[in-house]
Formats: structure tokens, C-alpha cells, sequence
């Protein structure tokens, strides 16, 4: 068990860079430090008050080096773990644990990726694994397409179902001006779309953008010092299954099965409480794997938990409310948007999508081929 | 003796050497269990685990059709060999939509890209290839 308080950091500014296709020769620093520069600003926060950084992207080994650097930032703590998209989940974990233990008393988290300028294989290479790479797989694509073809096998979920997910998502997308898809989509239209992978098309597959965030975390203390509304950590969860998707024990069991009950049992919270799920949706089967995995339907549910509009603008379970990484945005490494999303919707400045009294928002993140998992809840301030 | 204790082999490379040979090599932990990929330490005892041969026969586990640009459409699997382990491969068939979860196959080796060494390359149990 966790001794870390839950509720005992917050964020004090959450801040997404330009998004989707940034002028050329832009860097991917320069969009962690664009974000970082507008979540300080909302926090009432400096440059010079940051002595934890925390870093990730593809494209920069050594990020937090890089940004450090370029925002002439000495940090007392820092931490560039990298296990993809969920990187920015397990850096507010950790940002917790080094604020509690004195480390550091303002961490900032940042994110960058220029992916769409770039191209994908110059931003994020492959690394060579002799027992997959010869036989040509298109990853991460086909390691998600293996996964849903046994989730189709063993609980019958459908096309449609899977299908869905995406109309949904783009359903968000439309009430969120900064999302990089404008037009409405139809199940048909994600079926009938250009196969990569079968089962999954294109429209089943996150979009290839350019982007970044930031987040500020402070411990609760100073937050209430604040001229802001913190949102409150209550709790998370990480955790690891594999590397490779041939080495996945169970391809429709994540380990967002150890992370969520975790992070649930930190905040004193179950799935049946929370007001706004982001789950991350690098592919249309994830969402629903998650669903099942964290708890909020059994195994093999999610399917039909998708389907009829449920989770569409409207529907009875507000889900990746922004448009998600199939149709808002999705620079490679998708965690941090969605951690942003959530602290916007608990402030209340979610715009036309916003979800009526939420208080309690969960943020799953996924990485590498449903390989990293790690879980957030938070909470407003009446949660504490 | 080499200062180095390791084995004179890498395991990718004492992998290849079956291939060679048409074997599809895998390991067995102490307690038995089939280990693939081949690794220097046994996640069970962390020890060397045993090298094993296997018949090759299998099921596929899950299955993709892929489609790289500039080629045919190819069948990629994931294989539940008899011996208890599980691989990635391609499944080699003139009727891709043919194969499916627990479709029984049988290993091969060819070269899937030129200048490639012979690698395991699976084929519909009893077909020929």
C-alpha cells in the first residue's frame, strides 16, 4: 500500500501547447516549454519557483536535460522515465512522492512532440526486436489489431461496437474548438475506411499530430496559497505487463487491471463515482479493454458498455470528453492531453463540452503496445 | 578462457544456428515451463535456462492481415506452439481470411526479406509449402 496522502499534491495549471500541425523547425522543447510557460501563468508561479522537472518525448533521449536548458531551470529533483504514452501519469506519481518527501516543492511536467511535422518514423523509430521486426508488423498498430481480434473471438465484440468508440470520440471532437478533426463520422464510415490491420482501419487508429502540455503539481498546502482552483490528486496507480505484445500474457487483459484498483483504493473512490473518464485511446479497443480492466464493467462488457450512444456527447457516461487521441489530438504520447482534460473539466473550463458538476475524473494511461499502464484520480476540493 | 563468463553465444545468435538447421529452438525453465524468446537467465530461478527443440506445430493465438504499402496483404499470428510457448510469425497462405484463432499450423523457414537469414515462417498444418 501506498503511504503517500491522498490529496496531497495538486495541480495548480494545466496547459496545452499549439497543437496539431505547428510551423515548421519547431522543436519539441519548444512546445514543452510553450506549455510549461502558459501552466506557470495560471498558477501565478515562475520560472524561478520550479525545482522539480519532469520530462518525456520520443523525439529527445535526455528531455529533461534539454528543457531544463532551454528554460535555465536548475532543478533540485528531476525524472525522465519514458514507457510511452503513460509517461506523464507516472511522472505525477512520482512529482507526489518527491513533493511529500521534501525533494522538490513545485514540479513541473511537460510534454512535446512534433510527430506530424516531422513524420511518425522520424519522430518515434522502432527499436529492432529480433522475434518481430523481420516479419513486418505495422506497429504499433497490428499489436492492437492482435488484441482485438481475441477480444472478438472471446467475448464477442463487435465491428460496430469497436466502431463506436471512434463516432463518439468524434462527436467530442466537434464541441471542442482545438481538436484536429472538424467533420462528423459515421460507423459506417470508420468500417469502410482504408484497412491497416484487420481488423482495424484507419479511423480505428489516433490521429498523427503535433503537440505537448504541462502540468504544475504542488503539494495541497501551497495550492491553497494559491490564486487558483487546484485540482487534487487523490490518487494513482502503475504498472507494467510486458514489452512486446508476443510476451502479453493475456492479450485482453491489461495491467490497467493492477494500476486502476490501485489508484481507486489510494482516492476511496470506485469506477460507479467518477463524473469524467479519459481513457486513453490510441486505438478503438482500448477504451474498451480499460473500461473492463479498471473496474467500471466485467470482462468482456465493454462492448456492449460502448455501444447505443452511451458514451457520445448526450449519452449517460461522459467519456474522453475533448475528442480523445482518435479525433482531438494525438502527438504520440497522449497521456499528458489527457490529464489536462481532466483538470479542465473539474475546473469548470471545458467549454461546451463541459460535464455538469464533476468533481471526480479518472485519467488512464496507456503505453507501448497496451504495455504500461498507470491510473489517476483526481478530485476537487470538496473531495478532501 | 575468454574474460567473459557468458556463454561464446549470444542467444538471438545460438537462435539463428537452429533456424539453420530447420529447427525452431525455444528453452525450458528448471521447473519445466517453456521460455520464449531465448534468454542468458531464467525469470523462474535465474538461472541458464535449458535449450529444447521444438516440433513446430501450433495454433494460431490471434491473427492480423497486414497492410504495408507496396505489398500483398500478408497474414501476421501470434502462434501457441504444442510445447507451451507463443511467437510472433506470419502464417504463409494463398487464402488469408482462411486462417483464424486455433487454426493448426507447422513451421518452415525462409528468408521473409532479402538479405535476411531463414527464420521461422509457419504454414496451414498439412499444406503444402
Amino acid at each position: 500500500m501506498t503511504t503517500l496522502k491522498r490529496g496531497g499534491v495538486a495541480i495548480v495549471g494545466a496547459a496545452e501547447s499549439d497543437l496539431g500541425r505547428v510551423p515548421d523547425h519547431t522543436t519539441p522543447i519548444d512546445l514543452m516549454a510553450q506549455a510549461v510557460g502558459r501552466a506557470l501563468k495560471q498558477s501565478g508561479l515562475t520560472l524561478k519557483d520550479v525545482d522539480g522537472l519532469f520530462a518525456a518525448t520520443s523525439q529527445v533521449r535526455m528531455a529533461s536535460l534539454a528543457l531544463a536548458e532551454y528554460l535555465g531551470v536548475k532543478p533540485k529533483y528531476f525524472d525522465g522515465t519514458n514507457i510511452g504514452g503513460s509517461s506523464f501519469m507516472t511522472h505525477l506519481a512520482h512529482a507526489h512522492a518527491a513533493i511529500e518527501a521534501g525533494l522538490c516543492s513545485v514540479a513541473v511536467i511537460a510534454y512535446g512532440s512534433t510527430q506530424r511535422s516531422v513524420s511518425r518514423a522520424a519522430a518515434s523509430p522502432r527499436e529492432h526486436n529480433a522475434y518481430e521486426t523481420p516479419y513486418q508488423p505495422i506497429l504499433p498498430t497490428s499489436a492492437y489489431a492482435l488484441a482485438t481480434m481475441r477480444h472478438m473471438h472471446q467475448y464477442g465484440t463487435t465491428r460496430e461496437q469497436l466502431a463506436e468508440v471512434a463516432v463518439a470520440a468524434r462527436q467530442w471532437a466537434l464541441l471542442n474548438p482545438k481538436a484536429w478533426e472538424r467533420e462528423p463520422l459515421t460507423i459506417d464510415q470508420v468500417i469502410g475506411a482504408r484497412m491497416i490491420s484487420s481488423p482495424l482501419t484507419v479511423r480505428d487508429c489516433c490521429l498523427v499530430t503535433d503537440g505537448g502540455g504541462a502540468l504544475v503539481v504542488v503539494s495541497a498546502a501551497r495550492a491553497r496559497d494559491l490564486d487558483v482552483r487546484p485540482v487534487y490528486v487523490l490518487g494513482h496507480g502503475e504498472a507494467i505487463g510486458h514489452n512486446s505484445i508476443s510476451n502479453m500474457e493475456d492479450l485482453t487483459v491489461t495491467a490497467a487491471a493492477q494500476s486502476g484498483p490501485r489508484a481507486f483504493a489510494m482516492a476511496g473512490l470506485k469506477p460507479s463515482e467518477i463524473d469524467v473518464t479519459i481513457l486513453y485511446d490510441a486505438f478503438t479497443i482500448t477504451p474498451i479493454l480499460f473500461l473492463e480492466d479498471l473496474g467500471y464493467c466485467a470482462k468482456g462488457e465493454g462492448g456492449a458498455f460502448v455501444s447505443g450512444g452511451r458514451i457520445a456527447p448526450g449519452g449517460s457516461f461522459a467519456l474522453n470528453t475533448n475528442g480523445g487521441g482518435l479525433s482531438y489530438c494525438h502527438p504520440g504520447m497522449y497521456g499528458m492531453l489527457g490529464m489536462i482534460e481532466a483538470v479542465d473539466q473539474l475546473r469548470g473550463a471545458a467549454g461546451k463540452r463541459q460535464v455538469k458538476d464533476a468533481h471526480r475524473a479518472v485519467v488512464h494511461g496507456n503505453g507501448g503496445v497496451l504495455s504500461s499502464q498507470c491510473t489517476v484520480v483526481f478530485g476537487s476540493a470538496d473531495l478532501l | 578462457m575468454s574474460p567473459n563468463e557468458l556463454a561464446s553465444q549470444s542467444p538471438y545468435g545460438r537462435f539463428l544456428e537452429h533456424c539453420a538447421r530447420g529447427e525452431l529452438a525455444f528453452q525450458r525453465s528448471r521447473s519445466g515451463k517453456a521460455l520464449f524468446y531465448p534468454r542468458l537467465v531464467d525469470p523462474e530461478s535465474g538461472d541458464e535456462p535449458e535449450w529444447a527443440v521444438s516440433s513446430g506445430l501450433g495454433a494460431v493465438h490471434a491473427v492480423t492481415i497486414v497492410h504495408q504499402k507496396d505489398q500483398q496483404p500478408f497474414v501476421l499470428a501470434l502462434i501457441d506452439l504444442d510445447e507451451g510457448f507463443r511467437m510472433m510469425s506470419r502464417v504463409d497462405t494463398d487464402t488469408p481470411d482462411a486462417i483464424g484463432i486455433g487454426t493448426r499450423v507447422k513451421v518452415g523457414f525462409r528468408s521473409v526479406a532479402e538479405g535476411q537469414p531463414a527464420l521461422p515462417v509457419f504454414a496451414v498444418e498439412g499444406s503444402k509449402s
